[in-house]
């Protein structure tokens, strides 16, 4: 059911590898090794005997909450490293951490994969309803950033005013906040590369925790910080299992213990993060759950129906088509030229046409997808081009996916015309018709009918293929499933909209499978009693 | 004075010599039937009169065209298949087209007709081998001696001065081959030029001006067909003969 989401990690797998190579500055991320890596310098186990309780958090480009250190790779570092170090110290037990994904803790807890979620995990009233949160330990607030010489942006309400295009991470305070205000918004599931996008001038502002900004946005030239940070707060805490009620009070008073002796603070200091905010999380402030509750008020997803969320999915599969249709033109114009290089070209255009199928066969369309939308644009700018190569997500999304069916139809195609009987290229020419004709009028049309039935097929792989867009943010329609799901609905409108999405997936499909059993049976009928000459 | 004048002919073919030096003349409004035993070459004959093969010696004149060996360039090429029509042993119809449209593909891209004109032409050519009810099926719905006169209409639409035909009623069953080769025979009475490769004894007998046995590469006699048929000179016309007719 959960389409969308599967292509995640990989997504930020095949990004990395990429990104790191052409942009110096990603090279923080280091290394995205996923399973499970012991959190260093764990306190010997002071006699508890219990077993180390399991951490889930998302270090794929998780800095500065928790990723891997760019100097020494195999190690993790991050202010929450850093705090589950001392929280450890704390407790006397070990703690490890689990590579999980962020948008999957809260499940991942209830599946019992791990035993608390610490990621930046705000409290939000929908999350409340399914795990049991501790006290806060970070108050956060969100900054706007935009980049140098953008003077008619300076506060949240510009955004809102200019309609400007706004980048942020999904299912986030910011996401919600800028939903309810309106602005242009577009998701991303990477802390990066919505800053990447700001620089090369596809989005006009970030909205993000300032966490996130402060690490990201700080150093990288050519972007500005807004002043004042976005009024209103939000709260990260640690999550557990709702029957975990023992242990969640340990980690209640052991925060607490930090807190009052300064330890946290100290973290904070050590990673830029600590700011006048922090002190709310002191007595005699009684911060804590009711605190939360009072500021944190998204939108709650309760009372979700198939009315407010069908719409969101129609517009996702106009999408879907028009991305669909778009990117099979141009496989199949493209496959087409390549086609005919390889049958009748001179030889160094057959090798080049060979080189093209096997290099667009060979690398994922994935990686293709981030080569186009990240990796050009920067080339772009080591020659003074970038503008050319800044293409939307959208166009982005057309020609990778027809790039890479090209090579696939390129090979159909020509399969299918060399399949046609030479006596068929001499009575044209025994006609006196010319080879140009000749493919015209006589070749082509009969392998036209060769080509649909497989042709139609690949359509349909294509069909499903758009959601690879949704990595480079185009909302299609495995995309908005995904974002849907993961905004906090609760399991019976998630079943729903699954099974919606699915639906509407298979109402598309199916009859171009239909379709294409149709017309192989018919062409194939008439083509074999002719009896292949 | 339209003929096909044949000097020295050589093709060899990866390291094996099809024809060894044809010397072979075909005047117009001659109708000549090439018999031989399979391998024999006739059909390479054919195909580099008509220059859908290169060859590597010797000269090949249709009409004024002259065919040197060598790859033949294509305008020549262009110019020698207007005034030869072929016919194919497999038919090799247009597939995709009815009847009528294989007849008028290459008036239409070729001659430069318009569509109705090159309809209103194959329909005259259909009517000639006695398919105008036929027009509107495609090939597949065809018999096998309907094809091939559907193929014999798509070549006299080009308005050929001569018409090559490679063992056209070898595909067919018995009962349909005389449909075939009557098409053939009234087009000799309308003064068409034409060169028959074929295995039918009967047909070259009654048809054909002048019979040639094509051996190995090479012509083993040339005459009229009673003179070739009743009283051949050499030993091994008279043995492959006698393997034909019985």
């Amino acid at each position: 059911m959960d389409t969308g989401e599967r292509l995640s990690p990989r997504a930020r797998y095949g990004m990395l590898g990429f990104v790191v190579l052409t942009t110096p500055f990603l090279l923080t991320l280091g290394n995205p090794a996923l399973g499970q890596s012991p959190t260093p310098s764990a306190p010997s186990d002071s006699g508890s005997g219990l077993p180390p309780l399991r951490w889930g958090a998302d270090a794929e480009g998780g800095a500065p909450y928790i990723f891997y250190d760019p100097e020494r790779p195999e190690q993790l570092i991050g202010f929450e490293v850093d705090l589950i170090r001392a929280l450890e110290r704390e407790l006397g037990r070990r703690i490890e951490h689990q590579q999980y994904d962020f948008k999957k803790l809260v499940d991942g807890l209830e599946r019992g994969d791990i035993d608390l979620a610490m990621n930046g995990l705000e409290i939000t009233p929908d999350r409340q309803k399914r795990v049991r949160f501790s006290r806060p330990y970070y108050v956060f607030k969100l900054q706007l950033v935009t980049r140098e010489g953008e003077t008619e942006i300076n506060s949240l309400r510009d955004c809102v005013e200019k309609q400007a295009r706004v980048g942020t991470l999904e299912n986030t305070a910011a996401s919600r906040l800028l939903e309810q205000l309106r602005v242009p918004t577009f998701l991303y599931d990477s802390q990066v590369t919505p800053f990447e996008d700001l620089a090369l001038g596809r989005l006009d502002a970030v909205l993000m925790d300032v966490p996130i900004v402060l690490y990201h946005g700080r150093n990288k030239p050519g972007l500005r910080l807004v002043e004042p940070l976005v009024s209103g707060r939000g709260y990260y805490a640690i999550a557990f299992r709702k029957d975990d009620e023992e242990l969640a009070r340990q980690f209640d008073v052991a925060l607490e213990r930090l807190l009052a002796s300064g330890e946290l603070r100290r973290i904070y200091e050590t990673w830029g993060l600590w700011n006048a905010s922090q002190e709310e999380l002191y007595p005699p402030n009684q911060f804590g759950l009711e605190l939360a509750r009072e500021h944190t008020a998204p939108q709650s997803l309760e009372g979700w129906s198939f009315g407010s969320y069908f719409p969101l999915l129609l517009r996702a599969v106009w999408l879907t088509v028009e991305l669909t249709v778009l990117s099979m033109a141009v496989a199949v114009v493209i496959g087409l030229i390549i086609a005919v290089c390889r049958l009748y070209g001179p030889y160094p255009l057959q090798l080049l046409a060979l080189c093209y199928v096997e290099f667009f066969r060979g690398i994922p369309v994935l990686l293709l997808l981030y080569f186009l939308y990240f990796g050009l644009p920067a080339i772009g700018q080591v020659f003074g081009w970038d503008m050319a190569l800044r293409w939307s997500p959208f166009v982005t999304a057309v020609l990778g996916l027809g790039l890479n069916y090209a090579a696939y139809e390129a090979e159909i195609y020509r399969a299918a015309i060399s399949s046609i009987p030479r006596a068929q290229w001499e009575a044209a020419a025994s006609l006196g018709l010319t080879p140009t004709q000749t493919f015209r009028y006589v070749i082509l049309p009969q392998a036209i009918r060769i080509i649909l039935p497989p042709s139609t097929t690949d359509f349909v792989a294509l069909f499903k293929d758009t959601s690879l867009a949704g990595t480079i943010t185009v909302v299609e329609l495995s995309k908005q499933y995904q974002i849907l799901s993961t905004s906090g609905a609760d399991y019976r409108a998630l079943v729903e909209i699954g099974v919606a999405t699915a639906l509407l997936y298979l109402l598309m499909a199916v009859p171009l499978g239909y379709l294409s059993r149709r017309l192989e049976e018919r062409w194939h009928a008439g083509h074999l009693a002719e009896g292949r000459h | 004075m339209f003929e096909i004048e044949i000097r020295g002919l050589v093709k060899r073919l990866g390291g094996r010599t099809i024809l060894r030096g044809i010397e072979l003349t075909i005047e117009q409004g001659e109708t000549l039937a090439v018999l031989g035993p399979s391998g024999s070459g006739k059909s390479t004959l054919l195909r580099c009169i008509n220059a859908l093969t290169p060859f590597d010696a010797g000269q090949i004149r249709v009409g004024d065209i002259v065919l040197r060996p060598g790859k033949v360039p294509r305008d020549v090429a262009i110019q020698v298949r207007r005034q030869l029509g072929m016919v194919f042993q497999d038919f090799a119809l247009f597939p995709h087209l009815r009847a009528i449209d294989n007849v008028a593909l290459g008036p239409r891209l070729v001659l430069g007709l318009t569509k109705e004109q090159a309809r209103h032409r194959a329909v005259q050519l259909l009517q000639r081998v006695g398919l105008q009810h036929r027009a509107e099926a495609f090939p597949a719905q065809l018999s096998g001696g309907e094809k091939q006169r559907v193929a014999i209409a798509r070549a006299l639409a080009m308005e050929p001065k001569g018409l090559l035909c490679d063992e056209i009623t070898s595909a067919l069953d018995p009962e349909l081959k005389w449909e075939v080769l009557s098409v053939l025979a009234d087009l000799k009475k309308d003064g068409l030029t034409m060169v028959v490769v074929t295995h039918e004894v009967g047909f070259a007998r009654r048809v054909a001006d002048r019979l040639c046995i094509l051996s190995d590469g090479q012509i083993l006699e040339v005459g009229p067909p009673q003179q070739v048929l009743e009283n051949p000179k050499t030993a091994r016309v008279q043995q492959f003969l006698a393997r034909v007719l019985t």
